[in-house]
């Protein structure tokens, strides 16, 4: 029977979901940890390797350190919508997510667990991707809440966005279309490789329209102090993103949208 | 407090053409060993999933034990343990992994002592350790009973949980469902197998196209749909036929009849068209045959 003696602790729910997502990328951390550290060690190996002597940005900063707070970045933001958007389309399709379902976690809980267990696997991969390329680039950090601040909203953005991508995808194939056809090409198109300010004016103009642009250009500047715009500006559009994201994808969890039929 | 452990009223759900509930209207008692039956899309899983809050009704209300659902999905969860028709796990994780997440989900933490009890009675200790992709599909089927009872839920829905679950699982599980029966669980059971829903509910409501179309006791339903039948053996079958019966796969011939002052009439007309008996046999109803009768009148 049901026994008033079990202590059913608040929070508890949420806490152990945000542990079962995380413990989940950690059984895997080869895949979902060391392997996109390797990713962007590769990156930055061949760009500064065919740059590094050719292009100096922000006055006196070689490419290759330019380049590295990019791909801890597009690191972050990659793995945290990877997390959360593979976590849940492989729980939709095994049908195992009846389990989260099913218990008295509310809509919001969810949602928490789901943003800030992808936040952490970016973290973790942003991290991994610092620590292996220190010894091979001079790297300053100038502000390290800003890059701080600025690694936990974009993570949050791109795990949002892997919530709904998740939840969205009935298949794979649809998952890797998202991933593949907005994701990608924003990040790449953000300034991970390049100072917008070496781009034509008009090209300047549409990357302002790109949010994953004031998510790097915004962490850059907690390393070197500098960058294309104010960040101040750049933490203003990604937190209103990240606002309006937010309460987008709550209410399409609160109203069930393919989870509850 | 209310007798009541189940309570729906005027369920409906439509997906797109296809009417899944049409108000249907249901109470289960406390402590009831409750079966629900019904051929395949009557709607049996579609009422289990609105109970459980994996489906959203278009119009009714549905409580577990007096907690309503929706307004009150808290409780209404924490009340009830279901245990999915589909044989899905978590391959990440090892049996005690998964029923101390599933305990944390419920608000648990320290659920230890418990767990260790669910497992022992489901004969599970054994794997407690091992990954969920190492098990069987009878042992994986046994943790989703387990993951249904980890926060000791006083009302268990088990939706076909004996499907493709050999018979000495099966029989473990029944003894193990029984005792949480005798315990005071409210169990709500769906299953195709009818001999096992006879044998063990109490009361038994029939599905079919989404509405209820038979409702009582499995004894009542015995005696007001089934009748007994006479199998005899005869050596001119077909004089036995042309008297009403019905041939069975076994060679013998079938007659139905409501009460035993029937069977003597019925012996004597056999005696009389010389159909030749040389064995009888007397059958009692099974809720088979009341199932095709109510579903097939329905």
């Amino acid at each position: 029977m049901h026994d008033p003696a079990i202590r059913e602790t608040p929070l508890v729910g949420f806490l152990t979901l945000l542990r079962k997502e995380v413990l989940r990328f950690q059984k895997v951390g080869f895949q979902t940890v060391l392997a996109p550290v390797l990713n962007a060690v590769l990156f930055m190996l061949i760009f500064s390797h065919v740059l590094d002597r050719h292009v100096t940005v922000y006055g006196d900063i070689g490419y290759t350190s330019f380049l590295v707070p990019g791909l801890i970045m597009m690191s972050v933001l990659q793995n945290a919508f990877a997390n959360s958007s593979s976590s849940l389309i492989q729980s939709k399709i095994t049908g195992n997510i009846i389990f989260v379902l099913l218990p008295p976690l509310s809509y919001r809980e969810f949602f928490a667990a789901y943003v800030i267990a992808a936040v952490l696997r970016g973290l973790l991969v942003g991290l991994g991707v610092w620590l292996v390329a220190l010894p091979f680039v001079e790297l300053p950090m100038a502000h390290p809440l800003w890059v701080l601040g600025f690694a936990v909203l974009g993570g949050a953005i791109l795990g949002t966005l892997g919530v709904v991508a998740g939840i969205w995808a009935d298949k794979f194939d649809q998952l890797a279309a998202f991933q593949n056809f907005l994701i990608m090409p924003l990040t790449m198109l953000s300034g991970v490789f390049y100072s917008i300010h070496s781009l034509p004016e008009v090209w300047q103009q549409v990357s302002h329209f790109n949010p994953f642009f004031f998510m790097i250009d915004g962490f850059r500047y907690g390393f070197f102090g500098q960058s294309d715009t104010s960040p101040w500006l750049s933490f203003a559009v990604v937190a209103a993103c990240l606002l309006l994201l937010s309460a987008l994808t709550l209410a399409m969890l609160a109203r069930g949208y393919k989870l509850r039929a | 407090m209310s007798e009541v452990a189940i309570r729906i009223s005027g369920v409906c759900k439509r997906y797109g053409s296809l009417q899944a509930l049409d108000h249907v209207d249901l109470e289960v008692r406390r402590g009831e060993f409750f079966g629900l039956l019904g051929p395949n899309g009557a709607g049996k899983t579609t009422l289990i999933s609105s109970l459980s809050g994996l489906v959203r009704p278009d119009a009714g209300t549905l409580e577990v034990m007096g907690h309503d659902v929706v307004t009150d999905y808290r409780n209404a969860r924490r009340n009830l343990g279901v245990v999915p028709q589909e044989l899905v796990f978590d391959p990440f994780f090892s049996v005690r992994e998964l029923l101390r997440i599933q305990s944390g989900y419920f608000g648990i933490r320290r659920n230890d002592a418990w767990i260790d009890e669910i497992l022992e009675g489901l004969n599970l200790t054994a794997k407690a350790n091992q990954n969920m992709r190492a098990l069987s599909g009878g042992m994986k089927r046994r943790v989703l009973v387990a993951q249904a009872l980890v926060h000791r839920p006083p009302v268990i829905v088990l939706d076909e949980p004996t499907a493709g679950v050999d018979v000495e699982l099966r029989q473990g599980l029944w003894h193990f469902v029984r005792k949480l029966n005798t315990d005071g669980h409210t169990i709500v059971l769906t299953t195709h197998y009818l001999e096992e829903a006879q044998e063990l509910c109490g009361r038994i409501a029939m599905l079919k196209g989404g509405r209820i179309v038979a409702l009582d006791t499995t004894a009542n339903l015995l005696r007001r749909f089934a009748s007994h039948s006479l199998k005899v053996r005869v050596e001119r079958p077909e004089v036995a036929v042309a008297l009403g019966g019905t041939l069975t796969n076994d060679e013998r011939v079938e007659f139905d009849f409501g009460g035993f002052d029937d069977v003597e009439p019925l012996l004597a007309r056999l005696r009389a068209a010389e159909a030749g008996v040389t064995g009888l046999e007397i059958g009692e109803p099974d809720l088979e045959r009341v199932f095709l009768e109510v579903i097939n009148r329905a």
